[in-house]
């Protein structure tokens, strides 16, 4: 496997601190942006990269700095570092370990979009990433990496870390700007757009906590270097973070492309399913991606790809499911997730999401009758694009291409009252292992 | 009571980002550092460093759930129940320290020291089963591991041995 890019020197001793930092090269990057280039200059070099945001939506980085609305309000840029996506740990790990690449890459970023006030919205549970964040900010102050004149250039640049306080809806992009606004965080209309209306109605930006952090890599080795990593359209490494049912999970950074099944049966990497069961479904984006069938383990990990085999690439959280788990009450438990967290603001996603866990979970208990699997579907329908933002939408992924996929487990749920997975467990009189199948009764 | 260095805290939240309001986030943060939770009295506070109504601040207090609307324990359990956990086993988890502690998810034991709760993904999806006790990460547990988890956090309080 190649050089790593997002994680090299993760590992390093005491790299969280600013001279370990600077010894294994931090923050040349920046000397090397303020010096040499142009802040055009470095939007275009972006765009080379291929660079694409890491958050979800996987939209060209350059692209999206470019669109910035030439006016004279001030701009800001805003670090998404709200990681919440379930299946999704790689923004938590950058920030507890090596917080000032995330730093730089905001001086550098605001460097390019001309922007004088940066913030950087740490998930609030992530206490200890908030806490390093903040320190990482104080040194970088401290060492004249921020504040009036940075290096002794003519750029100025003041971060505010801003702490959530527990709300997954703040990860969408301007249900955070009301957050760091100081309201509720209901979600805007869009348009305008945040590059055009953002924070205090001034164009901003808005970057996941990864697609900063590789920013000063791309400074550091040029757009073509980076750019020479992954496939064509999806350039460059990413952190997978894979979960659930493998034998070592963890997160793995690999240039885009490689094929799922590398991720989870390479050595490396995952190593095999867990209890060498047999492979049942692939999350591959967090849980707000559709679920694919063990037929699309030969996936190439890139946007394309995944988007071909009826998914996306999402978030990089690779949630492995095995035979040993009911697909109905996993699919139950992530509704939960979406029930409990959509804002309240729009009437399909807050009802749609409230009814259907409701009748997922008399499915699950064996309350359910087979019409509710069509129910399901259709309130599916009703919800999915009929909402203020992608947070209904993302309700419905799990439900939908899990229905298509197992509709005869959710039929045995209501025909039978009880679980196909736990009554063929059962046939089989299999020896009981240490890990019981999940969800079953 | 919010002390007069929390305040003047806030005060200087406010003039610290480009619009005051702004403030209110890291305000109520500060409020429930000084008094464990969001009472009437943290929310005045707030409201008077940022020159909001208190209405408007508990609009915002009441959003977020990290901001306890009621007294928790000294120490906050919070166990991760989203999808990886769930892959994982966190429910027998979670009923392994309903046992072991005597509540149910979302109370607080009688003598006030644990609040046991359930939450949405705590960003831990690849070391689940996965919890925080006030905020800090403990991963990869197993009923032994929590066991001697809770044995340490009673030690830390000063609790006799449960049986």
């Amino acid at each position: 496997m190649p050089e790593m890019i997002i994680t090299k020197n993760l590992d390093v001793p005491g790299i969280d601190k600013l001279d370990v930092y600077r010894q294994n090269g931090g923050y040349e990057a920046l000397a090397k942006a303020l010096r040499e280039y142009q802040p055009d200059d470095i939007i275009e070099l972006i765009k080379t990269s291929g660079l694409r945001g890491r958050g979800g939506a996987g939209f060209p980085t350059g692209m999206k700095w470019s669109f910035l609305a030439k006016n004279d309000k001030p701009r800001y840029l805003c670090c998404n570092a709200d990681e919440s996506e379930p299946g999704t740990c790689k923004d938590r790990v950058l920030m507890e370990q090596i917080p000032h690449r995330l730093v730089e890459g905001v001086i550098i970023t605001s460097y390019a979009c001309k922007v004088h006030t940066a913030f950087i919205y740490v998930r609030g549970e992530l206490a200890k990433a908030g806490r390093e964040v903040e320190r990482a900010v104080d040194e970088a102050y401290a060492a004249g990496l921020l504040g009036k004149n940075i290096l002794g250039s003519d750029f100025s640049l003041d971060v505010i870390v801003h702490r959530g306080a527990g709300a997954y809806i703040c990860g969408e992009e301007s249900a955070l700007m009301e957050s760091l606004e100081g309201r509720r965080g209901y979600p805007r209309l869009k348009p305008p757009f945040p590059a055009v209306v953002g924070l205090y109605g001034g164009p901003t930006v808005i970057n996941n906590c990864e697609t900063l952090a590789t920013v000063p890599a791309i400074i550091a080795g040029g757009g073509d270097w980076y750019a020479s990593f992954g496939t064509e359209k999806s350039k460059g490494t990413r952190i997978f973070c894979l979960s659930g049912q493998v034998k070592k999970p963890g997160n793995y950074e690999l240039p885009l492309g490689v094929p799922l099944s590398t991720l989870i049966y390479d050595e490396q990497y995952g190593g095999g399913i867990l209890d060498d069961r047999k492979l049942k479904a692939i999350i591959p984006g967090g849980s707000s991606t559709f679920i694919l069938s063990p037929d699309k383990v030969d996936t190439p990990l890139d946007y394309e790809s995944i988007a071909a085999a009826g998914s996306m690439l999402g978030s990089g959280g690779v949630i492995v499911i095995s035979d040993a788990t009911c697909i109905v009450g996993a699919i139950l438990r992530m509704t939960e997730f979406y029930r409990d967290e959509s804002c309240g603001k729009c009437t399909p996603c807050r009802e749609g999401t409230f009814w259907m866990t409701e009748i997922l979970e008399r499915l699950e208990h064996g309350h359910g009758h087979l019409k509710d699997v069509d129910l399901l579907m259709d309130i599916c329908d009703n919800l999915a694009g009929k909402s203020f933002c992608p947070l209904g939408d993302a309700a419905t992924s799990s439900i939908t291409s899990g229905i298509r996929q197992f509709r005869e487990e959710f039929e045995y749920h209501a025909r039978y009252g009880c679980c196909m997975v736990s009554s063929n467990e059962k046939k089989q009189q299999q020896p009981t292992t240490a890990s019981e199948p999940v969800g079953t009764h | 009571m919010i002390s007069e260095q929390a305040k003047q805290r806030m005060r200087e939240l406010a003039s610290r980002y480009p619009m005051a309001r702004s403030a209110v986030m890291p305000s109520l943060h500060i409020a429930q550092q000084e008094e464990g939770y969001i009472t009437p009295e943290g929310l005045r506070a707030v409201a008077e460093a940022i020159n909001l109504t208190v209405a408007d601040v508990e609009s915002v207090a009441t959003f977020y759930t990290m901001y306890y609307q009621k007294p928790q324990g000294k120490k906050i359990i919070n166990v991760c129940t989203s999808i990886s956990c769930y892959l994982r086993n966190c429910d027998s988890l979670v009923s392994h320290l309903e046992k072991r502690l005597g509540i149910k998810r979302g109370e607080t034991t009688a003598d006030g020291n644990y609040t046991l709760n359930t939450v949405e993904c705590i960003a831990s999806c690849s070391s689940a089963p996965a919890l925080q006790v006030n905020g800090e990460f403990y991963e990869n547990l197993t009923q032994e591991s929590a066991d001697a988890l809770i044995d340490q956090l009673d030690r830390e309080l000063g609790v006799e041995k449960r049986v």
